[in-house]
């Protein structure tokens, strides 16, 4: 498989499919492992890490469930290629920034992708469409029962597995949950929300987790504690939460729709016509926009676009996604013009009543 | 609107201050926002936090004392200038090394706090039985995952092969 490959199709996590999947976007689980003995990455010379990449990429041929994936070194691709994983999600921002002897890898259907060299040695993934993260784990946990009959793992009876950030320690699992919650932004609840997460020891970011704000009301909502309690624990107390904030964010949708039922048909119509008639859009704008779209498409106040297709709208309008398409390097304003091109072209049939 | 800062630019970046119940508002262009955040990780990033919790209650003297991991050669220093473990033999030796040092404190089941107690001790751990209560429950929670006790049977092998000290303090309590 080429990275160019990854294009042609939509990945698995955003076939708007799974639980609750009008307000969760998807469910993600990351374990970190590190190779005993080794150092880690951050504080291993050339030498050892190349050795710790070989061990791990031989392992990695020897795992029946990771047959169907591919392992791409970094410093066999371009910015470009790079930044095209980060917006795919299949890699961290902070993974793509240096190149040596770190790799990903990426299985077709982009369920499963594996960084390794990262902060730890090696970070599997799992993303899952909707509120899913027991099967996310289930599958994990097999992948991880699969790696760890051919890698020594770090891992002390008392402390659990060893990563190099000492917060990781323990289960060194971290759950994520993608939500979209633009009815709480409207009715100004979400910083009241907010507070109450952090004061349960749980983080909440933006789309592309570590580092970045949320945009275009997006959250993603992680645990912070990883010692003390067994993954399944970890999971329910995730589940509980996010149980909570799609009830909230639920009565705000009703709450919108029967006291200011115009003003909310406005603002979706008025994004819809924005987008379908822009010939110059910036990113920002255009998740913002496609926001409020899918607001009304959860709604049935457009009836005649399906979520699958804006949430592929959302991943195609990235920079390094629309150089892909264009197949050469564009400048911002290029790509702002591009991006216009790519979403009139995907809405130009569609009504808002359908 | 332009940069607060430089004046020159314009302000991208919108940052809300609370200092005693004083609310600054402050408009910032990318670059003055980058060295304004530059300035705040200099002066609390998460390794201070971390290192910070290790030298907690810490008598002066020890504070001083350059741990060295024999494995890779990261020192106590180092721990405190990343906030990163240099591998996974770190936090096991530290705990050897701590066994030796004496003067424990109580660490709840968070990693945190157990950088601070393995950094430290685990002696009077084994020696008070109401200390030796705690990390027992905080072990039996932690090792609750079937993971972790399929991994603690593999290491329970061993165990048996050299005798722990620990297994004979047991077996005399």
């Amino acid at each position: 498989m080429k990275i160019n490959d990854l294009l042609q199709h939509s990945s698995e996590w955003l076939k708007g499919s799974g639980p609750h999947s009008d307000i969760v976007i998807s469910s993600r689980i990351r374990l970190a492992r590190n190779l005993d003995i080794l150092p880690f990455p951050h504080w291993a010379n050339k030498k050892q890490s190349e050795d710790s990449l070989r061990a791990i990429e031989q392992a990695i041929t020897r795992v029946d469930m990771l047959k169907d994936t591919t392992l791409f070194k970094l410093a066999d691709l371009d910015s470009i290629d790079k930044q095209f994983l980060v917006e795919r999600h299949l890699m961290s921002y902070e993974h793509a920034q240096k190149a040596d002897s770190k790799a990903v890898l990426v299985d077709s259907t982009e369920v499963i992708s594996i960084m390794v060299n990262e902060e730890d040695h090696v970070r599997m993934q799992v993303m899952q469409s909707g509120l899913n993260l027991f099967e996310a784990w289930r599958l994990v946990n097999r992948l991880d029962d699969s790696l760890a009959k051919e890698l020594p793992f770090a891992f002390v009876a008392d402390w659990g597995y060893l990563t190099a950030c000492p917060t990781n320690t323990g289960t060194a699992m971290r759950g994520s949950v993608m939500l979209h919650l633009p009815a709480l932004v409207m009715t100004r609840q979400i910083n009241r929300v907010l507070a109450a997460i952090a004061k349960l020891s749980f983080t909440t970011r933006g789309l592309y987790g570590e580092g970045t704000q949320a945009t275009g009301n997006f959250f993603q909502i992680s645990n912070q504690v990883s010692l003390g309690h067994n993954e399944e624990e970890i999971i329910e107390n995730i589940n509980a939460l996010i149980r909570q904030m799609i009830e909230q964010e639920a009565q705000a949708r009703q709450a919108l729709l029967s006291k200011g039922r115009a003003m909310l048909e406005d603002r979706i119509s008025r994004s819809f016509g924005i987008l379908k008639s822009a010939h110059i859009i910036s990113s920002e704008e255009t998740t913002e926009l496609l926001s409020m779209l899918r607001l009304g498409c959860d709604l049935d106040i457009i009836k005649d676009i399906t979520q699958p297709a804006i949430n592929e709208l959302f991943i195609l309008t990235q920079p390094a996604h629309l150089q892909k398409i264009e197949g050469k390097r564009l400048s911002t304003q290029e790509r702002d013009v591009k991006r216009a091109e790519i979403i009139r072209d995907r809405l130009k049939d569609k009504l808002i009543g359908g | 609107m332009l940069c607060n800062v430089c004046g020159k630019n314009p302000a991208t970046v919108h940052l809300t201050e609370i200092i005693d119940n004083q609310m600054n508002e402050l408009h910032l262009c990318e670059e003055c926002a980058r060295q304004k955040s530059m300035q705040m990780e200099q002066q609390f990033g998460l390794s201070d936090l971390l290192a910070g919790l290790a030298d907690f209650e810490k008598p002066a003297v020890e504070k001083e004392q350059n741990l060295k991991c024999a494995n890779c050669g990261l020192t106590y220093n180092d721990f405190k200038k990343i906030g990163r473990l240099g591998c996974g033999d770190c936090l096991k030796r530290s705990t050897a090394q701590a066994c030796i040092s004496g003067n424990p404190r109580y660490a709840g089941a968070n990693p945190c706090a157990a950088v601070t107690l393995t950094l430290r001790t685990c002696a009077t751990a084994c020696r008070n039985p109401s200390r030796r209560k705690n990390s027992r429950r905080r072990q039996r929670s932690a090792t609750r995952s079937k993971r972790w006790r399929r991994n603690s049977r593999r290491q329970e092998g061993k165990r048996n092969e050299d005798q722990r000290p620990a297994a004979a303090f047991q077996r005399m309590a």
